[in-house]
């Protein structure tokens, strides 16, 4: 029995070596690119809103500045409430969000600095190709959701107090309606997901048009029913949490992050992200 | 039916032509899952056997606890080492929020009570005789725990089991503290759940099939160790 034990501890340690020399291999892979020299705290850490991520402009955008200063960007796509958080408790360096009215608070108290305007795209409305509502040709957005609230077909919100939430929950507040009832549901999660829900239940939602256009394949039943709003305009701003507040805050990575952001090369860049896979734009750059 | 079939597909495509990036995910997902359960074994065996031999008041309600600690829900655990492990939480100073090292914490957080209780259960079962014997024919405290993990290598092994099992399927915990950062922290589960939010259902179908490939091939090697003379001894 004991040679059998032997055998089988035997075993064991082999699985474990094998899978350690796996895991080294992986890393190895992962340490290739030589990084030019290397900034003295190169970890940044960017908390940012999912259309960002999921739209796969920061998989163009951060490769690049990454190559070109060194620094290691950690992307953590949470919604535009939990980034604001993140900055406002110091457990980012720079943060890439667009509520503008959330945000302001924070660079007036001075959680934040280098308040930085990045880029815009729009919201829109989608819905059912068939417009149960009749959404199609009203006036403004006020009316458009009066009469989603009205006909009582099924409506989803984000529910996660990211920048799109906060601005739907804006709309219905300029509409004077209070969304209440079952046709009013919350998904409690990303951009994605609240679409592919809104999809399967055959419901409006508000969505930003980067990450609509993106997952429209997969929404073969959704339609983009209003746009066009001024009150659509959605706003993107980064900005760097402030050092003299939080001496953590990778402050010099946050700067060249904003820095890279706004050069015409990479506002270029912004400005053609989409335009080969959609034919149009998804975002505006804006910095001058 | 289409998004299956491509699912199926890119997962095969992906294993066979190899891709880089699931590559490294793949690896990712090993050593941080690989890590975590040894160091949850390292902890929750000795404790199990201490739990189940030692005799102190309090006992029965240390080991409820342990019990339900098998239930805890991986996005509770994520929560609570966030707190402790951001840059001004207590642990902040260990500078390894958003690491591979945060998600292996976290994980271990998660399978210690697991392999705990399972290596309690194990121990308990033991012949209450054989403790007599074992210690009758002089054995040393050593030898007697040793024989003891031994006879319970049954259940010890469902323990790793259920451990590994449990931290390796885990998304909500590794999103919170890793933050799914590509290149970094992106494991099998996260990488999934961001493909879904993102639509491209195939490619989230695909890692999930490399991510049951990934835990059978796992636990169908420590079920062979455990199954190996299981009847003999």
């Amino acid at each position: 029995m004991l040679r059998r034990f032997r055998k089988t501890s035997a075993l064991i340690v082999v699985l474990v070596l094998m899978l350690s020399l796996l895991a080294g291999c992986g890393q190895e892979q992962a340490a290739e690119p030589a990084a030019p020299a290397a900034p003295e705290n190169p970890d940044v850490i960017l908390a940012t809103t999912t259309s960002t991520e999921n739209s796969g402009l920061l998989g163009v955008l951060i490769p690049k500045f990454e190559e070109q200063t060194g620094y290691k960007i950690k992307t953590v796509a949470v919604g535009t409430g939990a980034a604001l958080k993140m900055g406002q408790n110091g457990e980012a360096d720079v943060l890439m969000t667009h509520a503008p009215a959330s945000e302001q608070p924070l660079v007036d108290d001075g959680y934040v600095m280098d308040y930085t305007l990045l880029m815009h795209n729009d919201f829109v409305v989608v819905g059912p190709a068939a417009d149960p509502a009749g959404i199609k040709d009203t006036a403004d957005a006020s009316e458009a959701l009066k009469k989603i609230a009205d006909a009582k077909t099924i409506f989803i919100s984000r529910g996660d107090d990211s920048g799109t939430h906060k601005k739907e929950l804006k709309l219905w507040a300029a509409a004077d309606i209070k969304p209440e009832g079952t046709w009013y549901q919350e998904s409690g999660s990303g951009m994605g997901n609240t679409l592919n829900v809104t999809a399967e239940k055959d419901g409006y939602t508000l969505t930003d048009r980067a990450t609509y256009l993106n997952l429209k394949e997969n929404l073969t039943n959704l339609e983009i029913l209003f746009e066009g709003d001024d009150s659509l305009m959605n706003i993107y701003h980064a900005m760097a949490v402030n050092p003299e507040k939080y001496d953590k805050a990778n402050y010099d990575g946050a700067k060249a992050f904003i820095d890279y952001l706004v050069t015409p090369e990479t506002q270029e860049v912004i400005g053609e992200y989409g335009k080969d896979k959609f034919g149009q734009p998804l975002f505006f750059p804006d910095a001058k | 039916m289409n998004t299956i079939i491509a699912g199926l597909t890119g997962a095969l495509k992906m294993i066979f032509l190899g891709d880089p990036e699931v590559f490294r995910v793949t690896f990712l997902t090993i050593q941080v899952s690989g890590i975590a359960t040894l160091l949850s074994i390292i902890v929750g065996i000795p404790a199990g056997v201490f739990l189940a031999l030692k005799r102190f008041p309090g006992r029965r309600f240390v080991i409820s606890l342990v019990n339900t600690g098998m239930g805890l829900p991986p996005t509770v655990a994520g929560l609570w080492v966030s707190v402790f492990l951001w840059r001004y939480g207590p642990f902040g100073f260990l500078k390894i929020m958003y690491t591979p090292a945060a998600m292996i914490v976290a994980q271990f957080v998660i399978a210690s009570p697991i392999v705990m209780a399972f290596t309690i259960a194990a121990i308990g079962q033991i012949n209450k005789k054989l403790h007599l014997q074992i210690l009758a024919l002089g054995a040393s405290r050593f030898q007697y725990y040793w024989l003891l993990i031994k006879e319970a290598r049954l259940g010890l092994l469902a323990a790793i089991i259920a451990g590994f099992g449990g931290v390796i399927s885990e998304v909500g915990a590794s999103m919170m503290v890793g933050g799914n950062v590509k290149g970094q922290t992106r494991v099998l589960t996260t990488a999934t759940v961001m493909e879904v939010s993102k639509g491209n259902f195939d490619v989230a179908i695909a890692l999930g099939t490399i991510l049951l490939i990934l835990a059978y091939s796992v636990t169908f090697v420590l079920t062979i160790v455990q199954q190996r003379g299981g009847n003999k001894s």
